[in-house]
């Protein structure tokens, strides 16, 4: 079997408990919220952390409700408590949406939404076991100097492959990290970085303790996922599109894209061809068009890559018209 | 517990059945649902050992040197094993032993086994595995079957035709030529069939104890017992009689644990070494290094057909991926031109097969082994026949079928063949005549038949003994046990022995012990491959019952003063049929036996019939009962993405005979799901840009249906009784994969007029086609061209109706004439 390798695992009940012991251990202990991301990849050695550390005994980040501002999700909430929030429901339905559609039930059951947020970038260089990955001489995310799927490329260019991201940059969510020398809110769209390895702007002992969100307030929001599968699959396309109405036209429009690059990509000339508009087909074409342009999935994931680039398109169209069917 | 439970003989049904043919659950049903059954990984024996196989990091190299003494140093660590320790090769089939245990001197493919280690705990094992240094000189490595064809050089093994071609075949029943020249339409296809893995849920695991006498004992996820001990016995030296193999219940099989494997060598071998008992528990990346999966298979075909779509003559080409091993890849290659002429009558035939070496894991037997890949070609290249002619692609099969009881072109037996009703079925279910060709772009039916053996009529290596044995053992208390070298794998095959014996001793089913798989305890029985293990574990149940109840009925007639003809077996009882109050317990008549003349032990034993065919190749084929399936696919195809939803297959299978129809529809919907995969998304992929190395070896990335994808299935059992198969049945195993890819294929293109002709049948290659075809251009993706190959002159063999008797022409009486597999004769070297 593939095992685990040995590790100390620290269960801190406050915030500064925690960090203190992210402190003690250095850079050889990370964090823990549900462990669907970090275990698995613990197996496999491509995180090799000699200590663990769990956020899920922390009070403060399990809460989750609506305050004035909006709403504010602790980040050790699980994904099926999130998804099963009847008032988050009603007022976020796409969010609710995109978490119900990770992976499987009982990874949801787990698995938290800080730990979507900051999941690891994936690519199938380097989701793979240590002997896999020895057989290819490693890549430079871990244990190499080189990126396998553009050779030539300084950088590496792991996938965001998480639902929950693209969608809270579209919403214009904002995170609250938490680090040794206090608070600090990020807007979500500032929080991912274009690079497979430094892919978030959070610093490794900030803690990411909370989500807000806006309220509901004339806008409107949509997820489409594409994957093989039903279940199970990471997303190798994830398209969130939110409009603000202005009546019967669109006033404010943005368009993010995961899963095909190193962060969610937010293509700012397919909201600003929906804006002013109707939704009407040539608009709807236009967004679409301008949104396919600058995605470049590379043969990283699952699927042809060509392929993936084509149903850009497809999917941008298609979550602008639920919103269009929406509003009529 | 006793929910579904029935008395033997009191619900006897029309037929006079009491237990066959009823939806009785399976006798280990309660331990599988209670996580009771314990599988290989679940043992644990005192002082046990941990082991670890290092495995080759390069598709293609030489071993140089290795260095094993940092690792003997670590503490914990009790043996370290390499390629010299275990000198002797062996491999399946006794034409191809080819494979060690570990590597001697070469590697073959990315996770060939080069070392092993046994320590104390698995984590010791693993850390030793990094301090064994090996130094590669790699050698190119060949990637594909069309790359192996064109390179001679490096050759792969020292064995096989020419370059790296491990077989080629070449036969003629008929001449084709004029066969295509009475056509009134000749179509020429090419077809390509991806490989695929089976995907087991349980990883292979062993578990092996050397005994102080010097026995060993290897407990192991295998459907093979009888050829893993063979397979031990040769490697380690040891003599037969000191090896007992005990075949755990497989957490599935579908072919992927019918080889004799490394993993099992090396756990005896270091059990051997050590004096303690080891255990191995492979990885789910070492389970896809095992492989022996679905051979790539590109095929041509060309077919001759009268204006009413009668088969004229038809010419198979296959060219198989084989990776680095044989397996049973000479079997496989034999199959994928076997069962053509099975299903609709093919008067003129000529088959040319080839399965190339190249320096991937090695392929073998899944599911339908050898048969799908060529069963699509056949079925799509007729749906575009029956398009080109204007019939319906159900009427021109059902003209068209091979008759009951007869002699294909190539010698097969056909005997019962329910594939017409089973046509019928699927065609009203569907409603096809109303919906096909008549649903709105989008949506489309399709429809596909086949056929599939119910048991290899040969065994692996030549012997003269019965394929199956079985013992029975009556006890005074009431108590029978039945005694059988068959391996459950989840199909069932310990209950077809339980409600088989109580159908005759007229006795509850679940009251009966079965003890199977096991060499000490158990007769032979070949193993769960090849759909054998209903009919011929069926058969040897049946004789050794029936040979059970003479005894029993000759005592009880004494003692009730009653002839023997008049006794009965029925509920528990045995009686006189005359007066059935008249009777005593089934105990009681065993005691009354036992008294007479002892304990009342039986035997049977089931051999099939003999081969018509008596060329060289005429071994793989022949079985003692064909089954037919037909299906009607249903799909929604998005245009704007090529993804193929399947809401709904309607399916029929001929089995002859429903022992248990719940679990034959299990089968069924089974086979319908792994024929799913197959046809929509699985894929053995290789990263070829790094290195020869299996793209994605993981649960995850390995893309297999979930429930989600998974279509609704309605199943209509045929029961068409053999006259070869216990009450008639025939296999359900394995069969009815066969029509799901193609019917797919065939509905896709009703749905939105492409044709991919190549499986799986991704979105990308959907709409690769949509495009093609939206340009002007031939709406169709799939292969172009087939390599040319010295496939070497055809063993020319008259058709029975040409006055064959079954022999190549100019070689009377055959070289096979003993019925051999022609898995027994050596390959033909060209020099």
């Amino acid at each position: 079997m593939l095992r685990l390798p040995a590790f100390t695992y620290l269960r801190p009940e406050t915030l500064a408990e925690a960090l203190r012991m992210k402190a003690d251990g250095g850079p050889e202990a990370a964090y823990v919220a549900g462990g669907t991301d970090l275990y698995p990849n613990m197996k496999r050695r491509q995180q090799e952390p000699r200590t663990v550390i769990s956020l899920m005994g922390i009070p403060e980040l399990a809460g989750l409700g609506r305050g004035e501002a909006g709403w504010v999700i602790g980040s050790c909430v699980t994904l099926t408590a999130m998804a099963g929030h009847a008032a988050l429901r009603r007022d976020l339905p796409t969010l609710a949406h995109a978490a119900e559609l990770v992976s499987t039930p009982l990874l949801r059951n787990m698995g938290t939404v800080g730990g979507n947020l900051c999941l690891d970038t994936r690519c199938n260089y380097y989701d793979q076991t240590y002997e896999w990955r020895k057989a290819i001489d490693f890549c430079m995310k871990k244990d190499g100097a080189i990126c396998w799927v553009a050779p030539s490329s300084p950088r590496c260019w792991a996938v965001s492959s998480s639902d929950l991201a693209p969608v809270m940059v579209a919403l214009g969510a904002s995170f609250v990290l938490v680090g040794p020398s206090g608070a600090r809110v990020v807007p979500a769209g500032r929080f991912y970085l274009d690079d497979g390895i430094a892919y978030l702007a959070k610093q490794p002992d900030e803690i990411l303790t909370e989500v807000r969100l806006p309220a509901p307030d004339g806008w409107d929001a949509a997820y489409h996922k594409l994957r093989r599968r039903g279940a199970f699959d990471f997303p190798v396309l994830g398209v969130a599109a939110w409009i603000r109405w202005d009546g019967a036209s669109v006033a404010q429009a943005r368009i993010v894209l995961g899963g095909v690059g190193s962060r969610p990509q937010e293509v700012p000339e397919a909201g600003a061809a929906l804006q002013g508009t109707r939704l009407e087909p040539e608009a709807v074409e236009a967004a679409a068009e301008a949104a396919y342009r600058p995605a470049k999935p590379l043969d990283n994931t699952d699927f042809e890559l060509s392929w993936r680039k084509q149903m850009t398109r497809v999917f941008v169209t298609r979550a602008i018209e639920e919103l269009r069917a929406r509003r009529a | 517990m006793a929910g579904n439970r029935r008395k033997g003989g009191k619900a006897a049904g029309g037929d006079g059945l009491a237990v066959v043919g009823r939806a009785l659950r399976k006798v280990d049903a309660v331990a599988k649902v209670t996580g009771e059954t314990r599988f290989a990984d679940d043992l644990f024996l005192p002082r046990m050992l941990f082991a670890k196989l290092l495995r080759s990091p390069h598709p293609h190299a030489r071993i140089a040197r290795i260095d094993t003494a940092r690792a003997e140093r670590l503490e914990g660590v009790k043996a370290v094993l390499t390629g010299k320790d275990l000198p002797l090769p062996f491999g399946i089939l006794p034409v191809s032993q080819d494979e060690h245990a570990l590597a001697r001197d070469r590697v073959r493919f990315v996770g060939d086994p080069v070392a092993a280690v046994a320590a104390t705990s698995e984590e010791i094992a693993a850390a030793a595995l990094e301090l064994i240094a090996v130094a590669y000189e790699p050698l190119p490595a060949i990637g594909s079957a069309e790359e192996a064809v064109r390179t001679g050089d490096p050759r792969i093994h020292d064995y096989g035709p020419y370059g790296n071609l491990h077989k080629t075949i070449s036969l003629e029943f008929g001449d084709v030529e004029e066969g295509f020249r009475q056509a009134h339409l000749v179509r020429e296809d090419l077809f390509f069939y991806g490989g695929s893995t089976h995907l087991p849920m349980e990883q292979h695991a062993a578990v092996a104890q050397w005994s102080p006498e010097g026995k060993l004992t290897l407990w192991s996820s295998t459907q093979t017992p009888h050829y893993v001990h063979r397979a031990l016995a040769k490697v380690l030296e040891l003599p037969p009689a000191r090896i007992r193999v005990i075949a755990t219940p497989n957490g599935g099989g579908f072919g992927g644990k019918s080889d004799p494997f490394s993993h099992e060598i090396v756990a005896a071998k270091l059990a051997m070494v050590t004096g303690r008992p080891v255990k191995i528990t492979l990885t789910r990346e070492e389970v896809f290094y095992c492989h022996r999966g679905r051979h790539p298979t590109l095929m041509w075909v060309k077919t001759g057909v009268t204006q009413d779509g009668a088969i004229t003559a038809m010419h198979f080409r296959t060219l198989l991926d084989g990776g680095a091993y044989g397996s049973y890849g000479v079997a496989s290659t034999y199959y994928t031109g076997a069962l053509q002429t099975v299903t609709y009558r093919v008067p003129r035939y000529r088959f040319e097969g080839a399965r190339a070496f190249t320096n991937k894991a090695p392929c073998g037997p899944k599911r339908g082994h050898g048969t799908p890949q060529p069963r699509y070609a056949v079925e799509v290249q007729l749906d575009k026949i029956a398009e080109q002619l204007d019939l319906d692609p159900a009427e021109l099969r059902l003209r068209h079928l091979v008759p009951p009881h007869s002699l294909t072109a190539n010698y097969l037996r056909v005997g019962s063949m329910g594939l017409a009703q089973c046509i019928e079925k699927v065609v009203a279910g569907s409603d096809w005549k109303r919906r096909f060709r008549r649903l709105p772009f989008g949506r489309g039916l399709g429809l596909a038949c086949s056929s599939y053996i119910s048991g290899a009529g040969l065994p692996i290596y030549w012997n003269a003994m019965p394929h199956s044995g079985v013992q029975l053992k009556c006890d005074r208390s009431g108590g029978v046990t039945v005694f059988c070298g068959s391996t459950e794998i989840g199909q069932g095959s310990d209950s077809i022995l339980a409600y088989v014996v109580a159908e005759l001793l007229g006795i509850d089913p679940f009251e009966i012990s079965v003890v199977t798989a096991d060499t000490d305890l158990t007769p032979v029985d070949l193993g769960s491959y090849s759909s054998r293990v209903t009919v011929m574990t069926g058969n040897a149940a049946i004789q050794a019952a029936q040979r059970a109840r003479d005894v029993l009925a000759r005592h009880a007639a004494k003692r009730l003063d009653a002839p023997v003809s008049r006794i009965r077996f029925a509920g528990g009882r045995v009686f006189d049929a005359r007066d059935p109050a008249r009777g005593m317990s089934f105990a009681e008549a065993v005691a009354t036996a036992e008294a007479a003349e002892g304990p009342v032990a039986t035997v049977g034993a089931y051999t099939p019939p003999a081969a018509a065919g008596k060329y060289r190749g005429a071994g793989v084929g022949p079985s003692p009962a064909y089954s037919y399936s037909a299906a009607v696919a249903e799909v929604e195809v998005d245009p704007a993405t090529g993804i193929v939803l399947v809401p709904r297959i309607w399916i029929a299978h001929d089995v002859g005979k429903a022992i248990n129809p719940a679990a034959a529809v299990g089968q069924v919907e089974g086979s319908v799901y792994m024929g799913l995969g197959e046809a929509l998304m699985e894929e053995m992929a290789y990263r070829a840009n790094r290195r020869v190395i299996p793209k994605m070896p993981s649960l995850l990335e390995y893309k297999s249906p979930t429930t989600l994808e998974m279509c609704d299935v309605v199943t209509y059992l045929i029961e068409d009784p053999d006259p070869n198969g216990p009450f008639g049945a025939k296999e359900v195993g394995q069969g009815p994969l066969l029509p799901v890819p193609p019917a797919i294929a065939n509905a896709v293109y009703d749905a939105v007029g492409v044709r991919v002709d190549e499986i799986p049948l991704t979105p990308e290659k959907v709409l690769r086609a949509l495009k093609k075809k939206a340009k002007g251009e031939d709406g169709r993706v799939g292969p172009v061209s087939f390599p040319e190959v010295r496939f070497g002159e055809p063993i020319r063999v008259a058709p029975p109706w040409e006055g064959g008797d079954g022999s190549a022409r100019g070689d009377p009486g055959g070289r096979a004439g003993t019925g051999r597999a022609s898995a027994e004769v050596p390959p033909t070297r060209h020099h």
